[in-house]
């Protein structure tokens, strides 16, 4: 079985949580926050459709860059920033074990 | 039909009294809220004081054209709605200058395509990337500052459309007195998808309780179970027993009633 790794979130009050992940079940950001009860609404379902899952990348994993649509999606929403990411895009791997992300203010 | 609920009072012991936003009203003893994720507004960009300015300059939704006759408008956005309003007013506006964070537009390939022409032909301007910043006015619009390649500067408008789309509120719902968790109204689902208040129920993606799945199975499921129990409140005295349109078909809108054709009984010699 693969093993889980950890993602290190701090919510829109500041405080952290660690949140462990598994990565048989395919999830992305937006689901592990949604699985630990965090402020992130996910409202278009995960499509980038919508930026309620926005956050930013404040450890220097490297990430897969962002596809045309998530890119798309950024550039109509609010409060981004060059580290910005849609949590849905954001695939659960052993590449961002430990990774520290930050909420993005609601809209 | 085109109309939203705004508010919800209990009219007398037995009835509700729900009105819209146009001014109907409707008296019933049991309201049904089906309201899916709720209204949808525009969104709003973070401009500071921006909402001192809306309906004085500031708009997100085009409702007459006309109004924009012979005005400077300035319209913010990269999708859809930001090129079609962009080439429609065009015709009608003195100026239109559409702004983008990025030089790249989602939308229609034909409407990004007849916003490139307006822009060579100079009938429009096109600022990009670039981004409203703040707004200037006493009580009216005056101007908005836009921030554009890392300059700051002021055009003169009497009009800015945000064109951001449409996110889902829960709206007015949240202030009828029901009970609302992780913004979804709370109802019992051991019996009968009804709020805390006795005689409103909510359905659907709208409501929330323990295990709650956003699916459209269980959005079926709990109107079935409201409808029996909303039956049983409505009519305490008459037994009601479920049926199945299998068996006995339905009646249709024309009064007749629509069953399937039964099978045939035929010897096989």
């Amino acid at each position: 079985m693969l093993k889980d790794i950890t993602i290190h979130l701090i919510d829109r009050e500041g405080i952290s949580h660690t949140l462990s992940a598994p990565l048989d079940m395919q999830l992305n950001l937006m689901e592990i926050c949604k699985a630990h009860e965090l402020p992130v609404e996910g409202t278009c379902g995960g499509m980038a459709m919508c930026a309620s899952c926005q956050c930013y990348i404040e450890s220097s994993h490297s990430i897969l860059e962002r596809s045309a649509d998530e890119e798309a999606m950024l550039s109509e929403a609010f409060y981004v920033k060059d580290n910005s990411r849609l949590g849905c895009q954001i695939q659960m791997s052993n590449a961002i074990d430990g990774l520290i992300v930050r909420l993005a203010p609601s809209e | 039909m085109g109309e939203s609920a705004i508010s919800l009072v209990k009219a007398d012991d037995n009835n509700f009294l729900v009105t819209t936003n146009k001014g109907t009203q409707h008296l019933a003893p049991v309201v049904v809220i089906a309201g899916g994720l709720g209204t949808f507004e525009p969104r709003k960009p973070p401009i500071e004081g921006l909402e001192n300015f809306e309906g004085k300059g500031v708009n997100y939704i085009i409702k007459d054209p006309e109004v924009y006759h012979n005005k400077k408008v300035i319209i913010a956005g990269g999708g859809d709605s930001a090129l079609d309003w962009t080439i429609f007013l065009e015709n009608i506006a003195a100026s239109v200058t559409l702004i983008h964070r990025r030089n790249e537009f989602r939308g229609a390939l034909d409407s990004v395509e007849k916003v490139q022409q307006l822009k060579n032909k100079g009938l429009i301007q096109l600022l990009t990337p670039a981004e409203v910043i703040a707004l200037e006015g006493d009580d009216f619009l005056d101007s908005v500052i836009v921030n554009h390649l890392g300059d700051s500067k002021s055009i003169e408008c009497d009009s800015f459309i945000p064109l951001f789309g449409l996110t889902p509120k829960l709206g007015p719902i949240a202030n009828w007195g029901l009970e609302i968790k992780k913004n979804a109204i709370l109802v019992d689902n051991s019996l009968d998808y009804q709020t805390n208040i006795p005689g409103i129920y909510a359905i659907g993606d709208v409501n929330t309780y323990p295990g709650k799945l956003k699916l459209i199975l269980c959005g079926f499921h709990e109107a079935t179970l409201m409808c029996q129990s909303a039956f049983k409140r409505i009519h305490p005295d008459r037994k009601n027993v479920l049926k199945y349109t299998t068996v006995s078909g339905v009646a249709g809108f024309d009064g007749s009633l629509k069953e399937a054709s039964k099978s045939f009984i035929k010897a096989i010699k």
